[in-house]
């Protein structure tokens, strides 16, 4: 594997070229950070692109028409799959929740989208899978999708159509009368040449943007992975605190769109002592709960539904911490 | 000739609007790029997710930064 290879090299280079000790703090944080910028930086070009490449196919257009068909709970595990590979920045929640309800796709299913697609988003998973390992990683995606399939349900369930701001309604006739008076949305067809060419713009210019919270991040880790002694953390975010999980999600919300310079600090946190729930708990929190969201979504959802919302994620990352705390103690 | 740049003003909306720009200059063509920002019309436009790209008025991208080539081709089409 190239990691291992990887590993070799940045073993050489700090302990044979630049003469440093293994076993001392500075050795250890130097090869840290050497060897886990240089494996996230690769990861993160590699499958950037070959998602972006892949997504090139999939337009939110056919995703509405996929969902609009189905039913309750088909219909929430495919939006919370779909969402994993349809991300959308957050200001474009308000015209896919619309876009969505105009289209007749139930409002249960479009909650599981908006979670899931969020929360599952390939910068997360790549950076949990390189600093974590596949195990960590899968399980933060299971347990994303299922958060994302529940609430999904339990929001269907509840009935909450007439919680949608009149705003919503008020846009569908619009769009209604524009359809009516021919205006139809045709993309324009991409050939692979310029799927190729856009994904490697997108990569690129995206990597520009997340690389430097990633290596500012790397770096406290390194730090941390260095200096800080084993357990740290146990002292305050162990097992035996029994708040860490809600303080955890609690510090989770204004973190939020920073994916990318949170899970390498996280990793490095459960190295120090804190227990993978609690982990897993804070990550999905900065993820799922973002608060710009929640103020662009105000404009589609009336408060009592986006009380609801907040409600039920909040309540379900904080079950799924304290469940794996249980489960897994490591 | 006008184009047009459908975005609310968020990152991948404004590095649209520079992408178009540069596709302009290279084709050192006289295109105005409009800017439409008002959710209303953007709803109107049929787009589910920014930014949106036209060329008068005919969708091309939505959800997307198109490159530049993409951007010169669909410019020179109508031109």
């Amino acid at each position: 594997m190239v990691p291992d290879i990887l590993q070799e090299g940045v073993n050489y280079l700090t302990y044979v070229l630049m003469g440093l000790d293994p076993s001392s703090a500075l050795g250890s944080a130097v090869n840290f950070f050497i060897y886990d910028t240089i494996k996230i930086l690769i990861l993160l070009t590699v499958i950037i692109f070959a998602i972006a490449f892949f997504r090139s196919y999939i337009s939110p257009i056919k995703v509405r028409k996929a969902l609009a068909k189905r039913n309750e709970y088909i219909g929430n595990v495919a939006a919370a799959l779909v969402g994993i590979i349809t991300p959308f920045c957050s200001c474009s929640a308000v015209p896919l929740f619309i876009g969505f309800v105009e289209s007749g796709v139930p409002l249960g299913v479009t909650f599981s989208f908006l979670i899931a697609s969020p929360m599952v988003n390939e910068i997360a998973i790549i950076l949990l899978w390189g600093m974590l390992g596949w195990q960590i990683t899968a399980l933060y995606i299971i347990s994303g999708l299922i958060i994302a399939i529940i609430a999904g349900i339990i929001i269907g369930k509840l009935k909450l159509e007439g919680e949608v701001e009149s705003y919503v309604y008020e846009m569908i006739d619009k769009i209604k009368a524009a359809e009516k008076a021919g205006v139809t949305l045709e993309e324009e067809k991409q050939t692979p040449k310029e799927r190729f060419l856009s994904s490697r713009d997108y990569t690129f210019d995206l990597l520009k943007k997340i690389s430097p919270y990633v290596v500012i991040a790397i770096g406290i880790g390194a730090i941390i992975h260095g200096y800080a002694p084993a357990d740290f953390l146990i002292t305050y975010a162990g097992p035996g605190n029994p708040l860490a999980v809600p303080i955890a999600v609690l510090i989770g919300v204004p973190l939020y769109s920073n994916a990318a310079g949170i899970i390498p600090l996280v990793a490095v946190f459960i190295e120090k002592g804190i227990p993978i729930g609690t982990a897993l708990a804070f990550m999905m929190a900065v993820t799922a709960l973002s608060l710009p969201e929640m103020i662009i979504l105000k404009k589609v959802l009336k408060p009592k539904l986006l009380a609801i919302f907040i409600g039920i994620l909040a309540v379900s990352i904080t079950a799924i911490g304290y469940l794996f705390n249980a489960v897994i103690y490591l | 000739m006008k184009v047009q740049v459908y975005g609310t003003g968020c990152g991948n909306c404004k590095a649209l609007e520079k992408t178009a720009k540069k596709a302009i200059d290279d084709l050192g063509v006289d295109v105005e790029v409009e800017k439409i920002e008002d959710m209303e019309k953007i709803l109107e436009a049929g787009l589910l997710s920014v930014p949106g790209f036209a060329v008068e008025g005919e969708m091309k991208s939505m959800g997307r930064v198109p490159s530049v080539e993409e951007i010169k081709k669909w410019i020179k089409a109508r031109m």
